[in-house]
């Protein structure tokens, strides 16, 4: 009916249609399971259930909360309205310090503690992370 | 002072050369022979005013002149000479400036070597570029003048950001910024050669240069930022899937594939509409790294403090400009389908393309990953980032067939091929996979797709090293961008399997050991220098091999502005670096130590300089 150039050209057609759906689908799903959504203390606390999966809390390093070890770093993390404690192993960051703002990845063991994988470091003394920020103008 | 008024003013010059090479182009297009003479000149002058206010720029910042604004934000009188000229273009005037110095500087280098091309393509290309020239002039003057006033003058400046002050990232920009704003000539050429429908074989060679040398400098660019981030910010890694990264890796992703289309239309005019959107693609990403980077849209750790109502500026400009070119696209280009091109599926017109589809693939992985999170927070003000396992489970997979189509590709012939050295291909094959399989028999994580990855790594590695001394393909930039390419993947892949790291807080005098590693904390002294105070901290680390190395890195707390930073150091040597970083928390005896044994580092840089290398031999060659 069709001479075979047409048909080879639809067949090219759907095998490209295909991949392009499928390369969609592999994105978005991949996007979904891999994104880090950012939460401030209070957004924290009202939390319906915790799950397990990466957060990032941002918000100030409370005022004389630092505590140091041979093993971890323990500190509070405060919007000024809640605040949640943090225990971090591994490098701190050097503008990482009590009253300046500072953004932890890692992990909700409950709506009070906060197990830190990362803390993310800052270029520059008087930049703030725009979520710190808005998080802290929320109030 | 003199030199902000003599800075200044030369901008409104250019700026005037610029609208008026505009009126001259439009008023003379078709008596355009006496223009040809007319635009250089015009052209030369709008460069040498740009050079003369970034060179009072560069003198502001030498004698400290505080009255200027940019210079008393970033500099100070403590700085050593050499970071005072650096800071000339570590901020956001600065670099703006040199965006603008380099603009012209390319337009005028073109129009000296383009003297065999059409008069009318050069004017053509000519208007486009001053249309980018003349739009960061006004968003020069308007938003960021580097020349503004203070009064009084301050008697001191508040210092350039410690982390800055640095040999990598003082040459960093500029580079960059080559390989960025020299796509923007691509793009205006582009343009031109699509209204007037010039494009043919013979545009493809002369344009090839300038792709290459946008491609080696952003090549390099990318290369120094990322050393630079290897050993300042102290994380010891090398590429962060950072949003600020990301939007370097765009263009470069856009440009390779360029290149590559464009060694298809030198040869055999096909191919055309890729290269029309792939030059428009580079330089639109171009400026949107400027832009996200530049107005504080992007939520990066690297992001510097910034403005975002100049980002709207650079939004609009952009908006113009993609418009104006996909106008010009749709109204001029026609495929010529006269002479209807066909090749078999085994030829290297199919290789380049699907290479190009590859490409465009990681391409808008990087993109997605960078922009859907402005996206949403734009829609719903939900805050999230996209982290490395995003890239990785993306990209990874789809490195394989892509390494395997590198090696085999070039082999093949225009238009219909044979696969020929069957034997050696395939024996290569078999080799590479048992010699994977033994390099990895010890470990148990990921076994499967490590092995296929190295295999795939190792077999491009061999193919390109037998063609480089056989020399029977006769293609050397290739086959030594493609070898450093090989030489990246394997050395990036070892790296991540081989490195091993320990992180742990220690006070003076106390030491760590497990079963492998022993890091003793022997003492600490100071250093005083002109523009920091510095603690160095001596370790003794010793390894299961009972090899002991004394490593001292810094932390350094700068006077001007008060910011501590530390200093990594590192023994490299070819098999392995070792690493090792300190911190102080604040208040506390304990320091934060990170030693890290990074396999294989050297080797990363220099496969991207190889890579780079094999652009500047095709660059270099002459046209056979």
């Amino acid at each position: 009916m069709y001479g075979r150039k047409v048909k080879l050209r639809f067949l090219f057609i759907i095998i490209i249609l295909i991949t392009l759906i499928l390369t969609t689908f592999m994105i978005l799903k991949s996007l979904e399971e891999n994104v880090v959504y950012f939460q401030s203390p209070t957004e924290i606390k009202s939390l319906s259930e915790i799950d397990n999966s990466k957060i990032r809390v941002g918000g100030m390093v409370k005022k004389n909360s630092i505590s140091i070890n041979s093993n971890e770093v323990n500190f509070i993390i405060t919007d000024f309205k809640n605040e949640i404690n943090v225990i971090y192993k591994g490098a701190v960051p050097n503008l990482f310090a009590e009253g300046k703002g500072v953004v932890a990845e890692g992990f909700l063991k409950d709506r009070n503690f906060f197990s830190a994988t990362k803390i993310l470091a800052k270029h520059d003394e008087n930049y703030m992370p725009r979520e710190v920020k808005e998080a802290l103008e929320d109030k | 002072m003199i030199f902000s008024l003599v800075g200044y003013y030369s901008l409104i010059l250019g700026l005037i050369i610029g609208i008026s090479l505009f009126f001259l182009s439009f008023k003379n297009f078709n008596n355009s022979n006496i223009l040809d003479k007319k635009l250089l000149s015009f052209t030369f002058l709008q460069l040498f005013f740009v050079v003369i206010s970034f060179f009072c720029l560069i003198s502001s910042f030498i004698v400290s002149d505080f009255s200027n604004e940019t210079v008393f934000n970033n500099s100070h009188t403590t700085k050593p000479l050499f970071y005072k000229i650096s800071g000339t273009w570590g901020n956001h005037e600065g670099s703006l400036l040199l965006w603008l110095l380099v603009l012209t500087l390319f337009i005028f280098l073109f129009l000296i070597r383009s003297k065999n091309q059409p008069v009318k393509y050069k004017i053509l290309t000519l208007v486009f570029q001053q249309i980018i020239i003349v739009g960061f002039f006004l968003f020069l003057i308007q938003t960021s003048n580097p020349f503004n006033y203070i009064f009084p003058t301050p008697l001191e400046g508040l210092g350039l950001n410690p982390i800055l002050q640095d040999p990598a990232l003082a040459i960093h920009p500029p580079i960059l910024y080559l390989g960025y704003v020299g796509s923007s000539i691509i793009f205006s050429s582009v343009l031109a050669a699509t209204s007037l429908k010039i494009i043919s074989t013979n545009w493809a060679l002369h344009i090839k240069k300038w792709i290459l040398i946008s491609w080696i400098f952003l090549t390099l660019g990318i290369l120094l930022g990322s050393i630079w981030a290897y050993y300042e910010l102290g994380w010891g890694g090398f590429w962060f899937w950072d949003p600020v990264e990301n939007v370097s890796l765009m263009p470069w992703l856009a440009l390779t594939t360029l290149l590559h289309c464009i060694l298809v239309l030198e040869k055999k005019a096909i191919l055309t509409s890729w290269v029309i959107i792939l030059s428009i693609a580079t330089f639109t990403l171009s400026m949107s790294g400027t832009f996200l980077v530049r107005s504080g849209i992007l939520n990066s750790v690297h992001t510097f403090a910034n403005d975002p109502e100049r980002g709207l500026f650079i939004l609009i400009f952009l908006f113009i400009l993609i418009l104006l070119s996909i106008l010009i696209f749709f109204f001029f280009h026609k495929e010529d389908n006269k002479k209807s091109y066909s090749f078999f599926w085994l030829s290297k017109e199919t290789s380049i393309l699907i290479n190009n589809w590859f490409m465009m693939y990681f391409l808008s992985v990087v993109l997605i990953g960078t922009v859907y999170p402005i996206f949403l927070d734009v829609i719903s003000s939900q805050k999230i980032s996209v982290g490395p396992p995003f890239y990785h489970k993306l990209i990874i997979p789809f490195l394989i067939p892509f390494l395997i189509m590198m090696a085999i590709g070039p082999k093949l012939k225009w238009i219909k091929s044979q696969i020929i050295d069957k034997l050696y291909l395939i024996s290569f094959l078999i080799i590479s996979i048992l010699l994977s399989f033994l390099i990895l028999k010890n470990f148990s994580q990921n076994i499967l797709i490590n092995t296929i990855l190295i295999s795939s790594a190792l077999y491009l590695f061999f193919i390109t090293l037998r063609d480089f001394f056989i020399k029977k393909y006769n293609n050397i930039s290739q086959n030594i961008a493609h070898f450093g390419f090989s030489l990246l993947i394997l050395s990036i892949l070892f790296n991540n399997l081989f490195s091993s790291e320990i992180i742990t807080n220690l006070k003076v005098g106390e030491s760590f050991e497990n079963s492998k590693t022993k890091i003793v904390f022997e003492s600490i002294n100071q250093k005083k220098e002109k523009n920091y105070n510095a603690i160095i901290a001596n370790f003794s680390v010793q390894n299961y091999l009972g090899e002991k190395d004394k490593l001292s890195p810094e932390l350094r707390i700068y006077n001007q502005p008060v910011i501590a930073t530390s200093e990594a150091d590192i023994k490299t040597t070819l098999i392995s670096d070792k690493f090792i970083v300190i911190n102080l928390v604040q208040n506390q005896d304990y320091f934060n130590v990170r030693y890290q044994v990074k396999s294989f580092m050297v080797w990363i840089w220099l496969s991207v300089v190889l890579i780079s290398f094999g652009g500047i031999i095709s660059f270099l060659k002459k046209r056979s």
